[in-house]
């Protein structure tokens, strides 16, 4: 934060306090115990990255394989395992815990002016979780017996009759596994997107990237459960012979593809209504304009999600429903085309009507908007039910919802690496690089995933581990490989772009964009607090009203509002954002990694079959709770 | 952004769909329809398309609009106080983001799932003359038509221009029956008997293929629909009802005997004689057939020995085993199945 006047010596006592109270411990052993929002975040971040790198070395295995007809790059076998793994760990281990663990961790207290997430040792806890459950479903892979029935991984096809390796209990538990986290981190946002908003920062002038991301919270919320009742009925149908799934003893094989979808489907909002939020945010700070329809795209983004619940069945329309279940499911679909018209238009005219510099996160979110309106008019062919029976299971669904997690999730998480950069790392990033890697990016995905929407019309159907010559799909699909390559070389430029920033490119400042949203008031990187004093808001732009920016100055010199007595900070009423009191927030600990230790012991114990042991390490996740409850806040 | 340019390249791509696939021998397509229900599903895929593209154009032009205006009031000036064009801007949101989709999509809704629908939903037990039984298995289609003996594999024969009723089910996994030309798909879901109709325009062959995922060899899980004039398609049929022929000459009934007393009957049936397990595709008239191991290879005497003897590397994890024979013995299995018409 800029300092404008001196400030007097009892402020400079109390922000040397203050400095004190919140400063990291040192070394490995602070990233281990670390309860910071900010570096949990980025510990998230690296593991995504890594996490996406992987995912990306097996979509472009899958590509090789299918850059030419009846190709022998790999086995059906690895083959069905790549496309399963590539499509949980995209879903499940890049995408969620990159938008919600790093973006969402690094900025939502910043943005609403807090100094730390509500729970920060569940925050912690839920990292650690999120990087045990990774390791754990990728054990699988080195163990040559990673889950091969697809992400969706339909029963019969994984029960034990068909599938009797371990390859599909290491899916189930995986994905129990992955949700503790997710819904973690999902309660977490909510309470303290609720909760520890600056006061004066009431429902109406909270950013819009928080809309997003409480309505992402909301949804893994509501969702998570099936997917987890789901997984927990295929454990039991496979391992102590329950028959939830199958139909000679009264069960249903259908249930499993109702309970994974009514997840599934709003699992795809949860996965783009953070990069609305991203979307939203580097919209007005390069049109230099606040975004246009601001009350409709704030209900337009939780909108989605809530009617995101009504659309499953789509997904199912080939089973053999009722004409009449399907017309319903059909209308939900329509529906929810609504919403997303909506911010569509919202955005554009913010393009339009604001002075718009396309820099390379402003391209990213342009390139955004024409993959999603793609991905989205494919998307809303799907109203037209035997046009959807006609090519559900083709290339054509692969084109459709790639254009909509890979381009309209994606994209913006590579604008906001972009934006944030500055923010993260204090250091500006080298534009021109920049645009070219978007511009490789916006011709790689799209001669990537275009050419699928016709192989798919032309009868290529999906999960084939090679297909014939003579059929007319061979150059759509060498296509494909080479926009495949494409993009991976726009990616390493992205990432050769912010590394060598980070190592040469001139400092930033505070404020590079002048950018709308809290964040950008306070220094680059952000200090361990986050915000010196509590600052005040009074719209939903706080950076874009100086007069909020000079009081928070005077008070910073005055040494107001600093609360440097504890680890504090303040609470506020739900929505209209009056304080409420002061929060003294848990310090950083050793209990959460510990703790997910013994939960991964837990897990692995249970995919061997080793119950009794399994039982055994959870009462140890049961000690390691009692230490964790032993050392509460450390009051000082 | 470069609007003009990336729609002289959409435009090319499109062409590329539309365009005759010059030298495609043969088409698994749905834009190539063949029947009333297929042509439906085709035209209202060309109105949607034509649709989308006209609302893609609709956001790029105004991305492209913002793009000529940019760095129209310099920047980090008034970002106070309403922006001109707010008004405006309600009113295009409002129009375009709730009430021109609102109407588009109604229409659609209408017309494809009030409509269209009713041609493509599953037909009445009753509601056409005939009903062939189609029964996925990893990873293989078998084929039975009621009320006859036939059994086949991986080619259905039907009559042209008649509406067949099929009845999809499954042995073992989901599997997803779908020939593009005729119908939309139905997925074989166990414990259900789920139905679509197809009907042929034309006499011909048609590809289709096991759409839902199924294991190691989906991919290879492919299958014929033979449409043929009524009578041809009576002809076919009564011989297929018909219990294998004695074999003729000493190899072939050399061949029968190498079947019998070998492992290939502990799998294969072929009526007439006591081969009766229904493990794997019914070889009655196997010599008839085009394709074998569902449409992985075309069916001959090279093609057919290598099968036996490589199925495992033709068609990794397969559920018949490679088998190990004398190559007399070989010579005589393979003239005795080629035989069989």
């Amino acid at each position: 934060m800029a300092i404008a006047t001196p400030p007097t010596p009892a402020a400079a006592q109390r922000m040397d306090r203050l400095e004190v109270m919140w400063q990291s411990r040192p070394g490995v052993l602070g990233w281990l115990t670390t309860t910071d929002h900010k570096r949990i975040g980025l510990l998230y971040f690296w593991t995504t990255l890594v996490l996406f790198g992987a995912g990306g070395v097996e979509a472009l295995l899958i590509r090789t394989q299918l850059a030419q007809p009846n190709e022998h790059v790999v086995s059906p076998e690895t083959y069905d395992q790549l496309f399963t793994m590539h499509g949980i760990t995209m879903i499940f281990f890049f995408i969620i815990p990159m938008t919600t663990g790093a973006f969402g961790n690094y900025l939502i207290p910043l943005m609403i002016g807090a100094r730390d997430m509500a729970f920060p040792r569940m925050n912690a806890l839920s990292f650690w979780i999120f990087l045990a459950s990774a390791l754990f479903i990728y054990t699988s892979l080195f163990m040559g017996s990673a889950p091969n029935a697809g992400w969706f991984d339909y029963v019969p096809l994984a029960s034990k009759e068909f599938n009797p390796g371990r390859n599909i209990d290491f899916y189930a538990l995986g994905i129990i596994f992955n949700s503790i986290s997710s819904t973690l981190t999902a309660g977490q946002f909510i309470v303290t997107i609720f909760k520890s908003r600056a006061p004066g920062m009431s429902f109406n002038r909270m950013p819009l990237f928080c809309f997003a991301f409480l309505a992402a919270s909301f949804g893994l919320l509501f969702a998570l459960p099936a997917l987890s009742a789901d997984t927990i009925f295929l454990f039991l149908d496979r391992n102590v012979h329950t028959h939830f799934f199958d139909p000679s003893h009264g069960g249903s094989v259908l249930l499993w593809q109702h309970l994974f979808w009514i997840f599934g489907h709003p699992e795809v909002y949860i996965l783009i209504v953070p990069a609305f939020g991203i979307a939203t945010s580097i919209i007005p700070a390069f049109t230099q304009r606040k975004v246009v329809a601001f009350p409709l795209v704030a209900v337009a983004e939780l909108l989605v999600v809530f009617v995101g619940f009504g659309v499953w069945a789509h997904h199912m329309y080939a089973v053999g429903m009722s004409t009449i279940s399907m017309v319903f499911f059909a209308a939900g679909t329509a529906m929810v085309v609504i919403p997303s018209t909506i911010q569509v238009f919202a955005w554009c005219m913010s393009f339009v009507t604001g002075t718009a510099r396309f820099k390379t996160p402003l391209l990213f979110i342009a390139g955004f908007i024409f993959m999603f309106v793609t991905g989205g008019l494919t998307g809303i062919m799907f109203v037209a039910i035997p046009f959807d029976q006609q090519v559900t299971d083709t290339y054509f669904i692969v084109a459709h919802f790639h254009y909509i997690i890979f381009g309209a999730a994606v994209f913006p998480i590579f604008g906001g690496m972009y934006y944030w950069f500055p923010k993260v790392t204090g250091k500006l990033y080298y534009e021109l690089p920049g645009q070219i890697s978007f511009w490789i990016l916006f011709v790689g995905t799209n001669l990537l995933f275009f050419p699928m929407h016709i192989v798919g019309l032309l009868g290529m159907t999906r999960r084939v581990s090679t297909y014939p010559d003579g059929l007319g799909w061979t150059a759509y699909n060498l296509a494909e490989t080479i926009g495949g390559f494409v993009t991976l070389a726009g990616i390493l430029l992205l990432l050769g772009n912010l590394f060598y920033s980070y190592l040469r490119a001139p400092a930033a400042g505070p404020d590079p964009w002048h950018g709308p949203t809290l964040e950008w008031t306070t220094s680059s990187p952000p200090p361990d607090y986050d915000y010196a004093v509590i600052p005040r808001v009074s719209s939903a732009y706080p950076n874009w009203d100086p007069v909020d920016r000079e009081f928070d100055r005077r008070n910073l010199a005055d040494g107001v509002l600093v609360l440097e007595r504890g680890h504090e900070q303040p609470a506020v009423t739900p929505v209209d954002a009056r304080f409420d009191e002061i929060v003294q927030m848990p310090h950083e600990s050793p209990w959460p990694p510990i703790l997910a230790l013994a939960l991964s012991l837990v897990f692995l114990m249970l995919v061997i079959g080793r119950y009794g042991v399994a039982g055994i390490m959870g009462i140890f996740c049961l000690l390691a709770l009692a230490g964790w409850h032993s050392t509460e806040p450390q009051e000082q | 952004m470069n609007a003009p340019r990336r729609d002289r390249l959409c435009a090319v791509l499109l062409l590329a769909v539309v365009l005759p696939l010059a030298g495609c021998r043969e088409k698994q397509s749905s834009l190539a329809p063949k029947s009333h229900q297929a042509r439906d599903i085709a035209s209202l895929f060309w109105w949607m398309m034509g649709g989308a593209w006209l609302g893609l154009a609709l956001v790029v032009g105004l991305l492209f609009w913002s793009w000529k205006r940019r760095n129209r009031r310099g920047f980090r000036d008034d970002t106070e106080g309403p922006k001109p064009g707010e008004q405006a801007s309600w009113y295009v949101v409002v129009g375009l983001g709730i009430a021109m989709p609102i109407a588009v999509i109604s229409t659609l809704f209408v017309i494809s799932d009030l409509f269209v629908i009713k041609t493509t939903q599953a037909p009445a037990a009753t509601a056409t003359k005939m009903t062939v039984e189609v029964i996925g298995h990893q990873w293989w289609w078998e084929v039975r038509y009621p009320g006859t003996p036939a059994v086949t594999a991986n080619e259905v024969h039907i009559p042209v221009r008649t509406p067949v009723r099929i009845v999809a089910t499954t042995a073992d996994v989901i599997h997803s029956f779908w020939v593009p030309q005729l119908n939309r798909k139905i997925d074989t879901i166990p414990g259900r008997r789920n139905a679509i109709e197809l009907y042929a325009d034309a006499p011909g062959r048609y590809r289709g293929a096991c759409a839902e995922f199924c294991g190691l060899q989906h991919a290879h899980m492919d299958l014929y629909i033979f449409a043929e004039p009524e009578d041809a398609f009576r002809k076919w049929l009564e011989d297929e009802s018909q219990p294998a022929a004695a074999p003729s000459g000493d190899a072939a009934a050399e061949g029968a005997r190498v079947f019998q007393d070998g492992s290939c009957s502990s799998c294969h049936a072929i009526r007439g004689t006591d081969a009766n397990s229904d493990v794997g595709p019914d070889l009655t008239h196997v010599g008839s057939r085009t394709t074998l191991a569902a449409v992985t290879i075309p069916n001959g005497d090279s093609s057919l020995r290598d099968w036996i003897i490589d199925n495992q590397h033709i068609k990794p994890g397969n559920q018949m085993p490679d088998i190990r024979l004398p190559s007399s013995q070989l010579d005589a299995l393979v003239a005795y199945l080629e035989n069989l018409k």
